[in-house]
């Protein structure tokens, strides 16, 4: 990467794995699960998710000699719930059904750990530019997450990807059904969503032993 | 009375707030390592909930439903501001933690000091703003069930947070795989437990149907109806081929 130094590219890129906001850091966890029946659902909440991270450490960033620190968390719950509004009305506008699907999901982005982890933690003491690839990072290190869960549950859960039929026709019984292949239901109901990314933390964990927890 | 007593065991058991929906996992998981620490942080949730989902509920009555503003004056019945539920809520959530933490330490120091730590980490808990979103698109008709909704959900949350803490508790003594110990094993056992409370789904849909705008509006249980729906209609086309079959 020409374009970045390697201490700028680390910020993008250290989310993405060893430092990824949803197995590691434990943040973010609860619009995670409750829109990964579908692969587009969670597509679109990523999506939001890198738009809302990527403005919002910015501003920030921008407002962090601004911000009195007694206030800052009301400051950044406000900047953090006008960027939803701005996501929340687009997709109402463009993508009615998926914001119906999506229901009160979007606007539960406001209240998403990343990104007031992310502000905390970061934009609050770093510049425009690095605070920016922190937050892009961040994000897509919860939209790789969200992805995986989303091509899991729904291609075990219902066959298809984007709703496109992938393993055949389960009524005419092609492809993968010709020989016996079910759709797994269990997929589809909201606890297996926990048990995908339990399944994800183990394999992300047995690869690299340096992130086990004690006890 | 009825209808109270169903959203209260509905709210607790079948649309419970971390295991069908999702909400604050993020301090259910950090905070479930010990039961004391939970039943405060528990406690705490149950609490602002049951101020600020009603709060909440006036506000989206009065000020921001489409026509809420008609006591204004009958010229304002058209102005709609639901597009501003966000702000508003998430504002009335931080600035009802703020007041409840400075009045709770005036008058009860011992209440204080054992809710004290958790308040200010609810502003950000997701438990929280949903408990008032879902008040919202669930249209919830009266005050006193708005009052209902955020204790039970609370409630709900309660009895989540204290059952992982202590599974977690007795944990330590098993034999867990290394790389699942910790956060891994916690989240499968969660998902396990979530499968356990799916069975409460039928308890209260056994003879009458719920009524408009309760309807369960999560992702999930939208497609679970959808897949529901094609099922049946592929018992319909199968039927029909068997006849067309017979003909």
């Amino acid at each position: 990467m020409a374009l970045l130094s390697k201490k700028d590219a680390n910020l993008i890129l250290d989310p993405l794995a060893d430092n990824n906001p949803i197995t590691i850091q434990v943040l973010g966890i609860c619009s995670a699960l409750a829109i990964t029946a579908e692969l587009k659902a969670s597509l679109v909440m990523a999506v939001s998710v890198i738009f809302v991270m990527g403005v919002g450490n910015v501003v920030i960033s921008l407002l962090r000699n601004v911000i009195p620190s007694k206030i800052r968390i009301i400051a950044q719950l406000i900047v953090v719930a006008t960027l939803v509004i701005v996501v929340d009305q687009v997709l109402k506008a463009f993508a009615y059904e998926l914001s119906k699907t999506l229901s009160v999901f979007v606007g539960l982005i406001i209240t998403n750990c990343i990104i007031m982890g992310r502000f905390e933690a970061f934009a609050l003491g770093n510049g425009v530019w690095r605070s920016f690839l922190d937050g892009i990072g961040n994000a897509l290190g919860y939209g790789v997450i969200l992805v995986i869960i989303g091509f899991f549950r729904e291609l075990l859960g219902s066959g298809t990807l984007f709703g496109i039929p992938v393993l055949g026709d389960p009524i005419a019984k092609t492809g993968l059904y010709s020989i016996g292949y079910e759709n797994n239901g269990f997929m589809i109901i909201p606890p297996a969503a926990l048990i995908v990314v339990g399944i994800i933390i183990w394999v992300q964990r047995s690869r690299n032993r340096a992130l086990i927890e004690e006890a | 009375m009825l209808e109270h007593l169903e959203l209260f065991f509905k709210s607790i058991f079948i649309d419970n707030m971390v295991f069908a929906v999702f909400l604050g996992m993020c301090s259910y998981l950090a905070v479930s390592k010990k039961v004391s620490t939970a039943v405060g942080l528990g406690a705490a949730v149950i609490f602002v909930l049951a101020v600020t989902v009603p709060l909440n509920w006036l506000l989206d009555q009065y000020l921001l439903k489409e026509g809420a503003l008609v006591w204004l004056g009958p010229e304002y019945a058209d102005y709609n501001l639901s597009f501003l539920s966000f702000i508003m809520f998430i504002a009335t959530i931080a600035t009802m933690v703020q007041l409840v933490e400075i009045v709770v330490e005036k008058f009860s120091p011992s209440l204080y000091n054992s809710l004290g730590i958790f308040l200010p980490l609810i502003a950000v808990n997701c438990a929280i703003l949903g408990g008032s979103l879902f008040m919202q698109a669930r249209e919830i008709p009266t005050l006193g069930l708005a009052l209902n909704y955020g204790i039970s959900s609370g409630i709900g949350w309660f009895l989540a947070i204290l059952a992982i803490a202590a599974i977690r508790e007795k944990i330590r003594y098993s034999n867990v795989p290394a790389p699942l110990r910790g956060l891994g094993i916690t989240f499968i056992i969660t998902g396990l437990m979530g499968i356990g409370f799916q069975s409460f789904g039928g308890m209260l849909t056994g003879d009458n149907e719920p009524p408009e705008g309760e309807q369960p509006t999560t992702a999930e249980q939208t497609k679970e109806k959808e897949l529901i729906k094609k099922e049946i209609e592929e018992d319909d086309k199968a039927v029909s081929y068997n006849e067309v079959v017979k003909e």
